[in-house]
């Protein structure tokens, strides 16, 4: 009865737990994806710049690209948060600086992916705009970055899970995140197998949700080209043709790491 | 969301306002953040790259052989690992397990949480290996353990090893988060130092600059190395 008893205390802490959970959980979700958002503006803009061939835009972004890849995301995490602020950057909320980190750090990994994404686009492609004296957004924007997009989607759905990983430490510069909060709960209950089941799941099955919601940017972006199914037919109860994609979460390189290509 | 406001008051500034950069200091700390990068955070990437590279070959084989439940099973296992956070896991090992030293709990996280990125690099090794390859083995009636031992693992394991080496980077990237576990490695005595003194800069900036000098250079070589495969072949 003693095990029982045990199990009934536990599930009572979770109980009155869960709405502190749930807070945390939904301040992961958001660093996620605020997080997410400025990595994609700094990978697309870096990676415009590295694929550029002027090297006044390429070298800087290069520099760039390589900083925030090779140190740590811890490094960069303190950086933001002990060094800024000598510099004349306070900034105001826990939350700014883990955004800023997480951006910076894996917008140089997605900067790898797009651009070695925009130099997949066959020279053709590149050579018809030229041919067509399309301005540069008018190219840019209408032919090579769809194109390059339905290319670049499986690499930044990996980094997108990666960021979202990378978000359990930034509990260490005074955040409230799932991390924190159920380290909370392990404090109270001594129970680390209710910790570690709730916690580990609940990342997983966000993590899970955001790899198919990529599956179907992708499914979506390639129609657009023209190849397989709409999206309407694979979200049917009754899809004509499945989607053909390796199982999720599976990872064919390191963030920006196979894709790179050419690192100088 | 993004409110940048002007330094106003109360930062970790110390009595050297103005002076941002201390060389004295710089160099006074530099032998401990390196000796703390050598003990541990080497240390850490090369028993994790190991341990995942053993581990790694095992489940992509485990996927390949096994009945196709039990395949199942392991490749969720896999995965379910792949996509949840290194820091949880090692503080779930670290309170879990708490008569295990947290460097051998950062031996065990890091290895394999990386096997089960490099299994999908085994995996798709071991796709390349051309059908006739297996033809030829069942033709020859070697044994399954001689199939793979011989003939399909050099063969997988050739194209391999640019990504492997790139998991490598990544993973002693990732070292620092044994900061959660309290295992004193390079960053966490960085910070520690910063905290003694209130002079953050010198001592993060270090650790970030000794990240880059041993990273970048060995990505370099990793991509020349996967240019000299991808010729050959």
């Amino acid at each position: 009865m003693d095990w029982l008893d045990q199990q009934q205390q536990y599930f009572e802490t979770l109980q009155n737990f869960g709405p502190r959970l749930w807070d945390g959980f939904l301040l992961t979700v958001q660093l996620t994806l605020v997080g997410a958002i400025l990595a994609f503006v700094i990978a697309v803009v870096l990676g415009l710049m590295a694929g550029s061939p002027s090297l006044w835009l390429r070298g800087p972004a290069r520099v760039i690209i390589e900083f925030f890849r090779g140190t740590s995301l811890l490094v960069q995490l303190f950086w933001v948060y002990y060094v800024l602020p000598l510099f004349g950057l306070t900034l105001e909320s826990s939350f700014t600086v883990g955004v800023i980190a997480l951006g910076l750090n894996y917008g140089a990994y997605g900067a790898e992916a797009v651009r070695a994404s925009l130099t997949s686009v066959s020279t053709g492609q590149w050579e018809a705009t030229v041919a067509l004296s399309m301005s540069w957004p008018h190219k840019i924007r209408r032919i090579i970055f769809p194109q390059a997009w339905a290319l670049m989607i499986p690499s930044l759905a990996n980094l997108l899970v990666h960021l979202l990983k990378g978000s359990a430490i930034v509990y260490i510069v005074g955040l409230n995140d799932f991390n924190f909060e159920l380290d909370q709960l392990r404090r109270v209950t001594d129970a680390w197998f209710a910790y570690a089941f709730v916690g580990l799941i609940g990342y997983f099955l966000f993590a899970l949700l955001l790899t198919r919601i990529m599956l179907l940017l992708e499914v979506r972006a390639k129609h657009k080209l023209g190849q397989g199914p709409t999206l309407r037919e694979v979200l049917s109860p009754t899809p004509k043709m499945p989607i053909v994609a390796a199982h999720p979460g599976s990872a064919p390189s390191v963030p920006g790491g196979k894709a790179s290509g050419g690192q100088g | 969301m993004m409110t940048l406001t002007p330094l106003a008051t109360a930062q970790p500034s110390g009595e050297s306002t103005g002076n941002i950069w201390d060389w004295d200091f710089a160099l006074e700390i530099f032998p401990e953040i390196l000796t703390a990068f050598i003990q541990v955070t080497l240390l850490v990437t090369v028993v994790g790259t190991a341990i995942a590279a053993v581990i790694g070959l095992v489940i992509a084989i485990l996927i390949r052989v096994l009945p196709s439940p039990l395949a199942f099973i392991v490749r969720w296992a896999a995965n379910f690992i792949r996509m949840t956070p290194i820091v949880v896991q090692l503080l779930v090992l670290y309170y879990g397990f708490t008569w295990m030293d947290p460097l051998l709990i950062g031996f065990i996280v890091f290895g394999v949480h990386y096997a089960t990125y490099m299994s999908e690099v085994y995996r798709a090794g071991i796709d390349s290996v051309p059908k006739g390859q297996w033809e030829a083995t069942k033709a020859l009636s070697m044994s399954a353990g001689r199939t793979w031992r011989r003939v399909v693992i050099p063969q997988a394991l050739r194209s391999t090893i640019p990504s492997l080496g790139n998991y490598a980077i990544s993973m002693f990237k990732d070292t620092p988060f044994l900061f959660v576990i309290s295992v004193a490695e390079m960053v966490s005595v960085a910070q520690d130092l910063g905290a003694q003194t209130f002079r953050y800069t010198e001592a993060i900036t270090i650790a970030g600059l000794i990240f880059l000098a041993a990273s970048y250079p060995t990505a370099l070589l990793i991509n020349r190395l996967e240019k000299r495969l991808a010729y050959a072949n």
